[in-house]
């Protein structure tokens, strides 16, 4: 069968699964819809949690950024899980045991003010679509290449599923059908990687086989790696430093509180039963997380190494453009990749030296989904990786929408604007609500801010400048109050929209940049995808220093702080 | 209302606190420490094809990670039984 008509049944026979899941566990009342009823098994909810979590950046992106950046990539692979440490140890069991719905509603009871709890819905807002932005960017590379379409008009087609996806189910829904997705994604990210593992090393454990050597030869993978990038003037790959050891730093702190502040993250974690099990979850959730996130530094390294033995499979000998393979071709539909004949010889040089280079795009987002065809795997092998990059970017969108729903909905509307409105209307107004996110998110997603990884790193960053300091400062501290909180999430989210703004422009439309005088990254070199833990700084500082100065604390929501951090007591919110 | 006596919290939320301080110390040390700051450092050693520093940023890290996770959550619910917190 030839890959096309492979391609429509892998993804035709997944999708009929999660849609028919859906449709079987469709939300009945409010509760179902946004946290199942309380009662996912912590293994279930681990898995479900991380299919939630590993997006179009993790799946389609990730590998595609560490193949260019080499080891400068491994903020991501550092960040995205460092952050559920310290989900598990900080912030999962207390904010469990309060038991409400929603990350707005405890930062609104917390700090026993509504303004707390509209600031904190707006900071989720911003992160969670510039989140889905990035989402969107990976599925119109998905579907652009699928369809074998431009990028603009893949995007719109998967606006529209990813839409009808999300107005489906609820919570119910999503949660069985992201174990579905889980089970798609993780089989459809580790099979090429084996194969391609074995293909080059020989070895069956991508995870091991990037340590070890070439086939046939007695050099290291990675020390080939080195040589063949270095010799056309690209920096070494396994010691290539992004920008400089502060930024890296500051970046993967940035994407690891980020993942700590992330609402539809820490949702996840209201449907467990017991606090307990919220530890727990963390950890399964990790579990199933890392099985990507080990793989993913192996299929970068290796995607890099066959693209350059592609297009120069020995020193001086290239690539003849008319014999270009079909994956080349195709991509060049998607105009994602890009191919100039600078010297007019008819031969493909690729090079770090911009006058020479002919390879004038490729688009990092296209190596995870282009991997297999480079390595000339099976087109079933190819048709899968098609269907597994979709599942993943759906079931983040999915679970995003869902979030940005629910703040809208519940927090905004039921309560404070419309406190009187029955559950339908509340269920139709998140509808929506997740409408006119996708629309939005959709647009933007046209001309993103950078590749999807980069773009869901800047949510990253917000969410870190914002939702994480007052959800610590939450738990932790009984003396920061209402104005604290509030001058906090304030001033961390606006010092950081602040200077991503500045370098990305203003929603990240561009021309709307206003750098002006300034160099890029002129604070301590730190790139706005690394700001949000300047942002969480500024954010702590503030409030500690407002708190001081104003009314303290009352002793009623001293004795929530009190209650929070013990697991058994009074108040069984979600009354299972 | 909670079953401790408000001394039992305070000394259940201290030994929660202490067990966490430790965890996250050697969260830190694994990635930001072996990861990152140490880099260099590390890469004078080898392991397999990988150098140190670079296999603890793409590896390492996050198998630790995984274990003190894991290990936080047994930690706790000897904690919680001890005090007699666990929920049925």
């Amino acid at each position: 069968m030839d890959l096309q008509t492979l391609s429509y049944l892998f993804v035709g026979a997944t999708f009929a699964l999660y849609l028919g899941i859906a449709v079987w566990a469709r939300a009945g009342s409010t509760k179902d819809f946004y946290v199942a009823g309380g009662g996912v098994h912590p293994v279930a909810n681990g898995m479900a949690t991380a299919a939630d979590w590993m997006s179009a950046a993790s799946f389609i992106s990730m590998a595609g950024m560490i193949s260019f950046m080499g080891y400068g990539g491994s903020v991501f692979l550092m960040g995205w899980t460092g952050g559920y440490v310290i989900l598990a140890m900080l912030l999962a069991p207390y904010l469990r045991k309060y038991g409400k719905f929603t990350v707005p509603e405890f930062i609104g009871d917390r700090f026993y003010s509504k303004t707390a709890r509209v600031v904190a819905v707006i900071c989720l807002i911003i992160c969670s679509v510039t989140y889905v932005i990035g989402q969107m960017k990976g599925v119109g590379v998905a579907f652009s290449r699928f369809l074998e379409v431009e990028y603009a008009t893949g995007l719109f087609v998967g606006m529209v599923i990813v839409f009808f996806y999300a107005v489906l189910g609820g919570m119910k829904g999503i949660t069985y059908t992201q174990i579905a997705q889980y089970c798609v994604l993780i089989l459809a990210y580790t099979i090429p990687a084996i194969f391609i593992s074995l293909q080059l090393t020989g070895n069956i454990l991508p995870q091991l086989g990037l340590g070890g050597t070439l086939v046939g030869e007695d050099v290291y993978l990675l020390d080939k790696i080195d040589q063949v990038v270095t010799d056309l003037g690209f920096k070494q790959y396994s010691t290539d430093v992004r920008l400089s050891t502060l930024n890296m730093f500051a970046y993967t702190m940035s994407l690891m509180i980020g993942t700590a502040g992330l609402p539809h993250v820490i949702i996840r974690f209201f449907t467990v039963p017991k606090v307990k099990d919220a530890r727990s979850s963390a950890g399964w959730a990790l579990v199933f997380i890392a099985i990507l996130y080990t793989t993913a530094p192996a299929v970068g390294a290796m995607a890099r190494f066959n693209l350059m033995q592609t297009i120069e499979p020995s020193p001086g000998e290239y690539l003849v453009y008319e014999e270009r393979p079909q994956w080349f071709k195709n991509w060049e539909t998607t105009g994602l990749l890009v191919f100039e004949d600078k010297n007019g010889d008819g031969l493909v040089q690729y090079s770090a030296d911009p006058a020479t280079n002919d390879m004038v795009k490729i688009d990092n987002d296209i190596m995870v989904l282009a991997n297999p065809e480079i390595a000339k795997l099976p087109n079933w092998v190819i048709a899968l990786v098609a269907a597994g990059g979709l599942a993943a970017a759906l079931s983040t969108a999915a679970g995003l929408l869902l979030a940005i729903a629910s703040a809208i909905s519940h927090d905004l509307l039921k309560g404070m604007i419309a406190p009187g409105i029955t559950e339908k209307q509340e269920l139709a107004a998140s509808r929506v609500a997740m409408g006119l996110a996708i629309a939005g998110a959709g647009y933007l997603g046209l001309n993103p801010p950078g590749f999807a990884a980069g773009t869901v790193a800047l949510a990253f960053g917000l969410a870190a400048s914002s939702i994480f300091p007052a959800l610590m400062m939450g738990i932790f501290s009984n003396r920061v109050n209402k104005e604290g909180a509030i001058a906090g999430m304030v001033a961390g989210i606006g010092v950081t929209l602040f200077y991503v703004f500045q370098h990305k422009g203003i929603m990240f439309i561009p021309g709307t940049e206003f750098l002006g005088s300034m160099k890029p990254n002129w604070f301590l070199g730190i790139e706005p995808n690394a700001f949000g833990v300047v942002g969480a700084i500024v954010n702590f500082a503030v409030a500690a220093a407002v708190s001081r100065f104003t009314a303290p604390v009352p002793q009623s929501v001293r004795e929530l702080v009190e209650h929070i951090r013990v697991p058994v007591g009074a108040s069984e919110a979600t009354g299972h | 209302m909670s079953p401790l006596t408000e001394q039992q919290a305070k000394e259940y939320w201290r030994r929660n606190v202490s067990l966490m301080v430790k965890l996250m110390v050697v969260w830190f040390v694994v990635s930001f420490g072996c990861g990152i700051l140490l880099f260099d450092f590390l890469n004078q050693f080898q392991v397999g094809g990988y150098k140190l520093g670079f296999w603890f940023a793409q590896q390492g890290a996050i198998y630790v990670f995984v274990v003190l996770i894991f290990y936080y959550a047994r930690k706790m619910a000897a904690l919680d039984r001890e005090f007699g917190v666990e929920e049925d």
